[in-house]
């Protein structure tokens, strides 16, 4: 007998585009008179009635989920990988209950609980303790349950001396600390979990990690959703790969992660990226390439090819203190973080308004055949993030160019970079 | 192996998602599971209310206080409405508590789903929950003016409370159906309010029109004999007409339009949990 604590079954999920419903009741009485009389609906859109529309594409619905089916062993650790809009987001609303699929079934085993935000339901005017109550009984705990897991709880937040303090004094790193804490003590069957890891610092990081691999292990089930890879590596046995609203690949984690990174760097948009201007962020990057070092965009390089990076970016109103940076990641896991201040002295400059472009040249060879992603974000260092744009633009590097028996360091040898290194030796002494 | 064993197990499934569950696919049992957090609900809402007041609780009895003095003052002094015989400022007092009650668990129930998006986006709980904690921690409220009424009935009967034993006996059944009444209205418009924003203008002087519509500062006797039907309408009219007559022995006391009210008072909440239930599968899609 196997034990299959969730099952999915041809899900479907329909999004409306643009307005949905009239909004009004004297339209929507219009419509519902219409009918009656059996006229045309004053209020319908041109195009209706051409059942074509019905997860067509140019028209107002989208399909964010389209024939999802899979199924999760008990004790299992499944990930879930895709771009942004890919259907994640989507997927895990389903199964935590928030919203009703469009078509299709799912059925489970056992208590499910859900992580889609770490906090849900806080007071700020209530003592850290109140708030374990409270937010332990919105997912799903009954108060004896808490009582009993208190002092673990706030002992793994490590905010003892502050559990009576009302949260909104409380820093916002105590209060992921608390929040995750609750969440970590559930204890629940089926664990959902999106992204919340990416909070605290690297020491809680670190532990909440630590948490959910022993939640693993104790047989129950988890459905964890990231878009950091060596979270998904680290944590999860098996992966599903969504895109555009299909299960894309289904399978072991790193065959999983590697056709999701493969998947990114073939697209052709992943090579350059626009944003729309937001003046509201005072500081935007607004365009960025990857190109080679004649300054044609293209998407993959040789080991030793110059591979040149190229950002706009836009200064809504004049600040200072400012950072621009990108993070270079290989199958997901970050190799560097560079910011546009390391190699200048004066950190403080100020930056009048205006629009500005950086040309970055990376070293070459320094790359391992591969697919590689940026992440680039803009920010005050230490303080505040203005935008953060994951994984906006991806490359691949492969060796073709001499044969691969002579620099295996650049391909099949084991390590991260691919650094050829001047050997000066001589003999220092002769045999006697 | 993948079809075969599914119908057989079908009952070992604890819970099934799918797209469309039956009009009245309602779940006592999970509310009931979920008590405590409606438990936490009320000490939530009742405790942060007042945590940065100075007079805290005291506010519940200021504010039927004050209102009921100048009710006494403009439609008993100035205006001179009659109140069929009993003090004015009891008068005013037990139609407002009562009607202070029904009002405050609507409006408060017909906010649920907008005010609550924000949680309701990211975990499942039974949503019914909030709007019954609602009503539960404004009947906290309801009891400490209660005792309030009581004090000062005590007062104008000069220590004699005990008049009416009957009013005690009606009062959990009042009590009960304000209540009823207050959370069907209230989770009828909050269920419209997703597709009808202006439901939610409308709500906030549509209770003060109410208000006048029903007898809280006149009696049902001003009422001209050839309207008195248009008050069977409103299930509240009753309502407040049986509680003054349950504790101040005015009033009429309809045994037919009390029923009438509390048929309507039942279907109102019947109506209100089937579309309450209709609308939480989806409504995170709307808002």
């Amino acid at each position: 007998m196997s034990d299959t604590v969730i099952e999915v079954e041809n899900l479907w999920k329909e999004y409306r585009l643009g307005s949905i419903s009239h909004h009004s009741l004297s339209r929507d009485l219009q419509s519902w008179w219409a009918r009656l009389r059996r006229r045309e609906d004053p209020n319908a859109p041109l195009y209706a009635g051409s059942t074509a529309c019905a997860g067509g594409s140019g028209c107002d619905r989208f399909w964010a989920l389209r024939e999802v089916a899979f199924r999760v062993e008990q004790g299992e650790v499944l990930g879930i990988v895709g771009r942004n809009g890919a259907g994640k987001s989507t997927l895990l609303k389903i199964l935590s209950q928030v919203t009703a699929p469009s078509r299709g079934e799912v059925r489970f085993k056992g208590r499910i609980a859900s992580l889609l935000e770490v906090g849900t339901g806080f007071h700020p005017e209530l003592s850290g303790r109140e708030n374990v109550f409270l937010n332990g009984a919105i997912l799903g705990m009954s108060k004896a349950d808490i009582r009993s897991r208190l002092d673990e709880i706030i002992a793994f937040a490590e905010i003892e001396k502050f559990i009576d303090t009302p949260v909104k004094r409380y820093s916002s790193g105590m209060y992921v600390r608390l929040a995750f804490a609750v969440a970590a003590h559930l204890e629940p069957e089926i664990l959902i979990v999106d992204e919340v890891l990416a909070v605290g610092d690297a020491m809680f990081q670190k532990k909440c990690l630590g948490k959910m691999q022993a939640v693993g292990r104790q047989g129950r089930t988890v459905l964890f959703v990231s878009h950091q890879m060596d979270m998904v590596r680290a944590l999860c046995n098996r992966c599903l790969v969504l895109d555009a609203g299909r299960i894309a690949f289904e399978g072991e984690s790193g065959a999983a992660i590697e056709q999701y990174l493969n998947a990114v760097g073939t697209r052709p948009d992943s090579i350059s990226f626009q944003q729309e201007e937001d003046p509201s962020l005072k500081l935007q990057i607004v365009s960025g390439r990857v190109v080679n070092q004649n300054g044609e965009p293209t998407g993959s390089f040789d080991v030793f090819d110059p591979i040149c990076l190229e950002f706009e970016y836009r200064v809504f109103q004049e600040l200072s203190d400012v950072v621009v940076n990108f993070e270079l990641k290989r199958n997901g896991a970050t190799l560097f973080l560079s910011f546009d201040t390391d190699t200048v002295l004066d950190r403080r400059a100020s930056r009048p308004k205006g629009l500005y472009r950086s040309r970055i040249k990376l070293p070459s060879p320094l790359f391992k055949s591969g697919s590689y992603s940026i992440t680039t974000s803009t920010g005050i260092v230490n303080t505040c993030t203005y935008q953060r744009l994951e994984d906006v633009l991806a490359f691949g590097v492969e060796l073709h160019s001499r044969p691969s028996s002579l620099l295996s360091y650049a391909d099949k040898r084991p390590g991260v970079i691919a650094v050829p290194l001047e050997w000066t030796t001589e003999m220092i002494k002769e045999p006697v | 192996m993948i079809d075969e064993p599914k119908r057989a197990c079908a009952a070992r499934w604890d819970k099934v998602i799918s797209a469309r569950n039956g009009w009245f696919d309602l779940r006592p049992a999970e509310i009931w599971k979920y008590r405590d957090l409606i438990a936490l609900f009320v000490w939530r809402d009742f405790v942060a209310i007042y945590k940065q007041t100075i007079l805290g609780p005291l506010w519940f009895l200021l504010q039927p206080l004050m209102t009921t003095f100048v009710f006494t003052v403009i439609f008993g002094k100035v205006a001179r409405i009659p109140t069929d015989g009993a003090p004015p400022f009891l008068f005013y007092l037990s139609g407002l508590i009562c009607w202070k009650y029904f009002a405050d668990c609507l409006v408060s129930t017909s906010n649920t789903f907008v005010g609550n998006a924000h949680v309701f986006g990211k975990v499942y709980f039974p949503r019914l929950t909030v709007p019954i904690s609602v009503v539960i921690s404004n009947l906290v409220a309801f009891g400490i003016q209660f005792l309030l009424f009581l004090a000062v009935l005590v007062y104008y009967r000069s220590g004699h409370l005990w008049a009416e034993p009957q009013g005690m006996v009606l009062l959990p059944l009042l009590v009960l159906q304000m209540a009823a009444l207050g959370l069907g209205c209230g989770i009828v418009v909050s269920s419209m309010t997703i597709r009808y924003r202006d439901l939610s203008h409308l709500v906030g002087f549509g209770m003060q029109l109410w208000m006048f519509a029903t007898p809280v500062v006149y009696p049902a006797s001003a009422f001209p004999e050839k309207w008195r039907w248009l008050l069977l309408l409103n299930p509240m009219a009753p309502l407040i007409e049986v509680f003054r007559h349950a504790f101040l022995g005015t009033g009429s006391f309809d045994l037919h339009s009390w029923l009438a009210s509390l048929v309507l008072t039942v279907a109102v909440l019947l109506a209100g949990v089937v579309l309450f239930n209709r609308v939480e599968k989806s409504f995170m899609d709307t808002v």
